[in-house]
């Protein structure tokens, strides 16, 4: 027997049921990086030898910023991916899709090249615990931008059939990816800042 | 709809019974998993009692295990004792009162076919029992199982054997088990109500599914942080929670330092406060079905047993840090720690007084269900009652890390939880399987579970009150404070093992009545909620009921003046 509410809205809720899903999934994900950010904040408060603010000084600020700029683009073109959908028009929607997926690529780049540079500088997350937070917080994150670029590939590619075979359940799942991918941008606004600039 | 059976065509063995997506066949292995995981966890037990009532004596039948000299060791000793604490918890009463009552119960109770997501509760079986098996990998890798507590507190942790290093993979494998599980069974419930099964209208059970459910979902993610750092510190040397110059065997620690054991505890306790009540919330909700139902009355104060769960699980989440009243972190934050928590005890009580209420004036059926459920109530009220010192930082210098928070937490979740669990068991068992267990086996299961479960955990009491501290091998054979409460060991661990003996009659009675036991009608108990009035027994395959039902009236309505029965069905028009 089909499941009620897997394509269509619940009148008195108003959601279908995997948006109610994602929304508890990400309010999980908050707990997961609020746990962490506490943790940050714990560990700075007792960190009488400044390993914070002098290892946020080593930092690469341009790099963040520019990566900034393209996490934030990324997911503008989600969101017009989704409407390009919405308004049938499949031609654009994968334009739009495929380039949030080059951005997250371009993301995963510039980050590799900032933590190549540290382990050049022989810094690694045992140097000190503002490191240690550091690589914990931006492999977490990296964890997720990746997660969320397979899942983005495969509607991109081998899921996109469905688009015109379940036309409505494809654009509610391509609307639960972009609830996902802008969490995954929010978080970066928060570890822009806590990490390099305070 | 109308039950042909070619409306579903035949599955194969595997997507039958091992990768099912019925919400009923996973709810089963959930319930059989966690069953044989709560029987393990009880053997680590028995084996640690002979330490502490005979120490240094050679074990008999399984001292091989201990190597030629039969006898355990400290480290042994301890990986036992951590590992009890983690299957016990983790792989034992949690799966088997969310993975397996949750899953079973929750759409058959709502009126729904299965879960909102059948592959994701697959899923969430599946990590659950790789987490399960990784935690056993533990015992077999150079250093043994996790030793340093089901807190796995560092600096310890940090620095013991590779069994920690597998500890935190299994528990990111059954913290992925949860989320996954918990989601699901939010969306579950919000989305997939009958026709007319208002929220005031949920059988207690449900709401309690939902308050846990939420609690496993914003609980525990922190520990995961947590799990992932202690991860980095063991794995790539990072201090989160080691402090600058750590001395270990006389050498300072080559770590950079900086870090704070209590950050740690902080994080732990923010799951695992809520964890306590992940496992006595469920329970309470098995005992309000069996209540009702076999005291024919309706649940005396519903709405209030709603509002007080509902603030308990709010609650739950800023009282963490009664358990670090010991650490020195100050006593500002201990005066709002201890308000928290006296606070918090008063939607327990709100809780049980209702339950004793409702027992007033009731033709009661003492059935082997119910007497479980009795058997829960004065349980948990020692065991919360108990609490309250332990809540109040003054007391609890005295009182904490000895044997009394032992017998504190016992009483809640062994003779409390447990004994809700076995009351779910022999109401649920006619309807999950269309069999009916025996009576009698039952109620001599009851009365010795009862007798011995207090002989264990009474003395606890006794000998934490005396100073005997949580954690030593000998027992206290080598703790001046101790003497006068030693021979409590004797008849503690006396107590334990027959306890054991206890359960065989449940085994017994399972697998027998499984096999040959007497039909059971499908409305087996006279009860009013869905899964009894409008399912059969077994509930169909992959949708539960033959036509989905639609709710007229509240989930207790039993013995209303002028019906023409006891029991009016919630989808009765
Ligand atoms: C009803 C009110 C309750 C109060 C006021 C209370 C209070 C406390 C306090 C203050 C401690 C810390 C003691 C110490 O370490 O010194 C504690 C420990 C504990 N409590 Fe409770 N508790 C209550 C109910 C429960 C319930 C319902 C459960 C479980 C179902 C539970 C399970 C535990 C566990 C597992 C520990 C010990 C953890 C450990 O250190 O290993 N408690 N309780
Ligand atoms: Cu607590």
């Amino acid at each position: 027997m089909e499941i009620p509410y897997n394509v269509e809205e619940r009148q008195d809720t108003g959601m279908f049921n995997a948006k109610l899903g994602i929304w508890l999934f990400l309010a999980s994900e908050v707990m997961l990086f609020g746990g962490l950010f506490s943790a940050y904040v714990f560990l700075r408060m007792g960190d009488v030898t400044g390993t914070f603010i002098s290892g946020a000084s080593e930092l690469n600020i341009p790099l963040a910023t520019f990566n900034t700029l393209v996490l934030i683009s990324s997911s503008v073109t989600m969101i017009m991916s989704w409407v390009s959908l919405k308004l049938g028009e499949q031609k654009k929607f994968k334009t739009y899709l495929g380039t949030t997926l080059l951005l997250a690529g371009v993301f995963l780049v510039v980050k590799y090249f900032e933590y190549t540079a540290k382990f050049h500088h022989g810094i690694f997350p045992e140097t000190s615990t503002f490191f240690a937070i550091y690589f914990t917080l931006t492999g977490l994150h990296m964890l997720h931008i990746i997660g969320g670029m397979v899942v983005i590939f495969y509607f991109l590619v081998p899921g996109s059939k469905m688009m015109n075979t379940e036309s409505e359940r494809f654009t509610n799942r391509i609307e639960i990816v972009g609830l996902y991918w802008h969490f995954v941008d929010l978080v970066w606004i928060f570890l822009f800042p806590v990490l390099y600039l305070l | 709809m109308s039950g042909q059976p070619d409306t579903h065509h035949e599955e194969s063995f595997w997507r039958k019974y091992i990768f099912s997506i019925d919400h009923k066949v996973i709810g089963l292995q959930y319930g059989i998993t966690a069953l044989i995981f709560l029987f393990f966890g009880f053997c680590l037990m028995m084996m640690m009692r002979w330490q502490l009532a005979y120490p240094e004596q050679p074990m008999p039948w399984f001292g091989w295990l201990f190597g030629e000299t039969g006898v355990m060791l400290p480290e042994m000793y301890n990986s036992l004792g951590a590992m009890h604490g983690t299957v016990m918890i983790f792989l034992g009463v949690v799966p088997l009162a969310v993975g397996a009552f949750g899953n079973y119960f929750v759409p058959l109770q709502i009126g729904a076919p299965d879960m909102a997501f059948p592959k994701l509760n697959m899923t969430s079986y599946w990590c659950y029992f790789a987490g399960g098996i990784v935690m056993m990998v533990g015992f077999f890798v150079p250093g043994g199982a996790a030793n340093s507590g089901w807190t796995s507190y560092p600096p310890l942790a940090d620095i013991a054997t590779t069994g920690q290093t597998v500890w935190l993979f299994g528990m990111v494998l059954l913290i992925t088990s949860s989320l996954l599980g918990s989601i699901n069974t939010i969306t579950t419930i919000v989305q997939l109500r009958a026709k007319g099964l208002t929220w005031m209208r949920l059988p207690f059970f449900v709401w309690s599914q939902f308050v846990t459910a939420f609690l496993l979902l914003l609980a525990f993610p922190p520990l995961e942080a947590a799990g992932v750092l202690q991860l980095m510190d063991r794995l790539l040397d990072t201090s989160f929670f080691l402090p600058s110059g750590l001395i270990v065997s006389g050498e300072v620690l080559n770590v950079s330092g900086g870090g704070s054991p209590l950050l740690w505890q902080h994080m732990f306790w923010f799951l695992a406060h809520p964890e306590v009540y992940v496992l006595i919330l469920p329970a309470m909700g098995i005992v309000a079905e069996v209540l009702s139902n076999n005291t024919r009355k309706p649940l005396w104060g519903y709405k209030s047993i709603v509002y007080a769960s509902s603030f308990l699980g709010f609650m739950s989440f800023i009282v963490w840090a009664h358990h670090m009243f010991m650490t020195g972190m100050g006593s500002t934050i201990s005066a709002f720690f201890q308000t928290t928590t006296m606070i918090i005890s008063v939607p327990s009580v709100v809780i049980l007084t209702a339950m004793f209420i409702s027992l007033w004036g009731a033709s009661i059926r003492y059935n082997s269900a119910m007497l479980f459920a009795l058997g829960f109530l004065p349980m948990f009220g020692i065991g919360g009652l108990t609490g309250l010192p332990l809540g109040i930082a003054a007391s609890d210098i005295h009182l904490h890390d000895t044997y009394y928070v032992i017998g504190h937490f016992h009483y809640v979740v062994a003779p409390g939880t447990i004994f809700a669990l076995f009351a779910g068991v022999y109401y649920w068992f006619p309807k999950m399987t269309g069999k009916t267990l025996n009576e009698t086996l039952g109620k001599i299961h009851f009365w010795l579970s009862m007798i011995f479960i207090n002989g264990i955990f009474m003395p606890m009491f006794v000998q934490g009150l005396a100073g005997v501290s949580r954690r030593l091998w000998d027992g206290g054979a080598s703790y001046a404070h101790a003497t006068d409460t030693l021979w409590l060991n004797e008849v503690m661990s006396a107590s334990a093992w027959l306890l054991g003996l206890a359960q065989i009659p449940f085994i017994y009675n399972l697998i027998k009545s499984m096999k040959s036991g007497e039909k059971a009608e499908s409305n087996h108990w006279d009860a009013t909620t869905l899964e009894w009035t409008d399912a059969p027994s077994p509930p169909l395959p992959h949708r539960n009921f033959e036509v989905i039902p639609e709710v007229y009236r509240g989930p207790y309505e039993y013995s209303v003046p002028g019906a023409d029965k006891d029991f009016t069905p919630q989808s009765e028009a």
